[in-house]
């Protein structure tokens, strides 16, 4: 399983232009400064958001192709998708989210074990930690057997210790799926602890270089800021 | 007492608000999610009924709703009856009455819904009515609710429109408010007490039930 995709888009302050390809058991970790266009790319990825140009290819399906008129609609695209804290539906409790979408309801208990909140399963989602909602969100995403995982800073809400927690998690977990993730965040340990590949966004471009100018923190543009978190993250 | 007039009115104001809150759904959705030029003049549209005196009100349904009328005259030829001064008639009549009282807080708990859990939704692969019913309805419940109570209070409370529509017709169009009017024209103000005492402990318990539905949303 492949997914590679192009992408031109017209935002406010510039103009997307990418194009990448993520293969099967892969995880590209999307990297940059906040507001260079991270997300929208996860949106057109996940059909949510319509590129002005481009395509979309996973395997031999078109997703997307802007010349040919073929937009496959986010229901049918089967995909995974965690946000940052937006997964759950209030009203259900943790078990009935997780198994919103599942195949096969067995499977979320084995998911629950594996993620160590089965005793939380009748809880809502207001009534447990930032941590146990992700956990949740990802078991839900992966319930419901999806062909590319796409995770868009899931755990930038947590503090320091959990989200580290969850990263090794990850970690693990994503040698035993079969399907390409793709991973966005802003922090560069993350990128570093989880990626197979690394794709640095710069407004709304890929720059091969922003993650050598801002480990290096050169002076330069949006390095100073990007120069600063990893450094804060290596006190913990 | 008139029980007969008391059991109309509640038969009508039950009557009109299990129809309005299926009328009203769909409505309330398209307003709350869509957006297409001349939406604002659509909304005020709906919203009229509010704004206008019930007997401009009572007069239009008149002239629609009789003989000569379109939906009167659909009505004739199909059934050789007429609308005016039937229960039917004063049904519509409460329905359009009290659409914005059922639109209106329904809309504005759709509105609260956050988009990105209907986003999450079409991810895991829910249709937008699959969703409009595993998402939007289960979360907006307390508006939901709301609406019933307010369309049923003011259905109790309608006079005018239906006085015009249905005249007063006992057991058939002569509901309680009308049926006060009538006692204190009499002078037997024995009867208007005691159907006017009836109606506060129905609208107490009502406001009560509205305010209950307020802590619980927004706790």
């Amino acid at each position: 399983m492949t997914i590679s995709a192009s992408f031109k888009k017209k935002l406010k302050y510039f103009d997307l232009d990418i194009s990448f390809a993520c293969n099967n058991e892969n995880t590209m970790v999307m990297i940059g400064p906040s507001g260079g266009g991270k997300t929208t790319i996860i949106r057109m990825l996940a059909g949510l958001d319509k590129p002005d140009e481009g395509q979309v290819i996973f395997d031999n399906e078109i997703w997307f192709d802007s010349s040919r008129r073929i937009n496959i609609s986010p229901q049918k695209r089967r995909l995974g998708y965690v946000f940052q804290d937006y997964n759950l539906f209030p009203h259900l409790n943790l078990f009935d989210n997780a198994a919103f979408a599942a195949a096969d309801k067995k499977e979320v208990e084995a998911l629950f074990d594996l993620f160590k909140i089965d005793h939380l399963r009748k809880r809502k989602p207001h009534m447990v930690s930032g941590g146990e909602r992700q956990r949740c969100a990802i078991c839900q995403a992966l319930a419901r057997h999806p062909r590319l995982l796409l995770l868009d800073e899931p755990f930038s809400a947590l503090d320091v210790v959990t989200r580290r927690e969850l990263r090794e998690e990850l970690k693990k977990l994503k040698n035993t799926l079969s399907c390409p993730i793709i991973y966005v965040t802003h922090d560069i340990n993350e990128a570093l602890f989880l990626a197979d590949e690394i794709l640095p966004v710069v407004e709304g471009k890929n720059d091969d270089n922003w993650l050598q100018r801002t480990i290096t923190r050169e002076p330069g543009a949006g390095g100073a800021k990007g120069a600063r978190e990893p450094r804060l993250a290596l006190v913990y | 007492m008139d029980y007969l007039a008391l059991y109309i009115t509640l038969k009508l104001a039950l009557v009109t608000t299990a129809f309005l809150l299926i009328l009203a759904a769909p409505v309330a959705y398209f307003l709350a999610f869509t957006r297409f030029w001349g939406k604002s003049f659509v909304e005020a549209l709906i919203y009229l009924p509010m704004a206008l005196p019930p007997t401009v009100m009572g007069f239009y349904l008149i002239i629609i709703m009789g003989p000569k009328g379109w939906l009167g005259g659909i009505w004739g030829a199909l059934t050789g009856g007429s609308l005016l001064f039937t229960f039917l008639g004063i049904t519509i009549a409460s329905i359009v009455y009290s659409i914005p009282f059922a639109v209106q807080p329904m809309k504005a708990a759709f509105l609260k819904i956050d988009r990105r859990l209907l986003e999450n939704a079409y991810i895991l692969g829910l249709s937008k009515r699959a969703a409009f019913f595993r998402v939007i309805i289960p979360n907006s419940v307390s508006g939901i609710v709301a609406s019933a109570v307010l369309v049923f209070l003011h259905s109790i409370g309608a006079f005018g429109v239906l006085l015009m529509v249905g005249g007063s017709i006992p057991g058939v169009t002569r509901v309680a408010s009308i049926a006060i009017y009538e006692a204190v024209e009499m002078m037997n103000y024995e009867a208007a007490g005691l159907i006017a005492l009836s109606f506060i402990p129905i609208s107490y318990f009502f406001l009560i039930l509205i305010n209950k539905l307020h802590e619980v949303s927004f706790r």
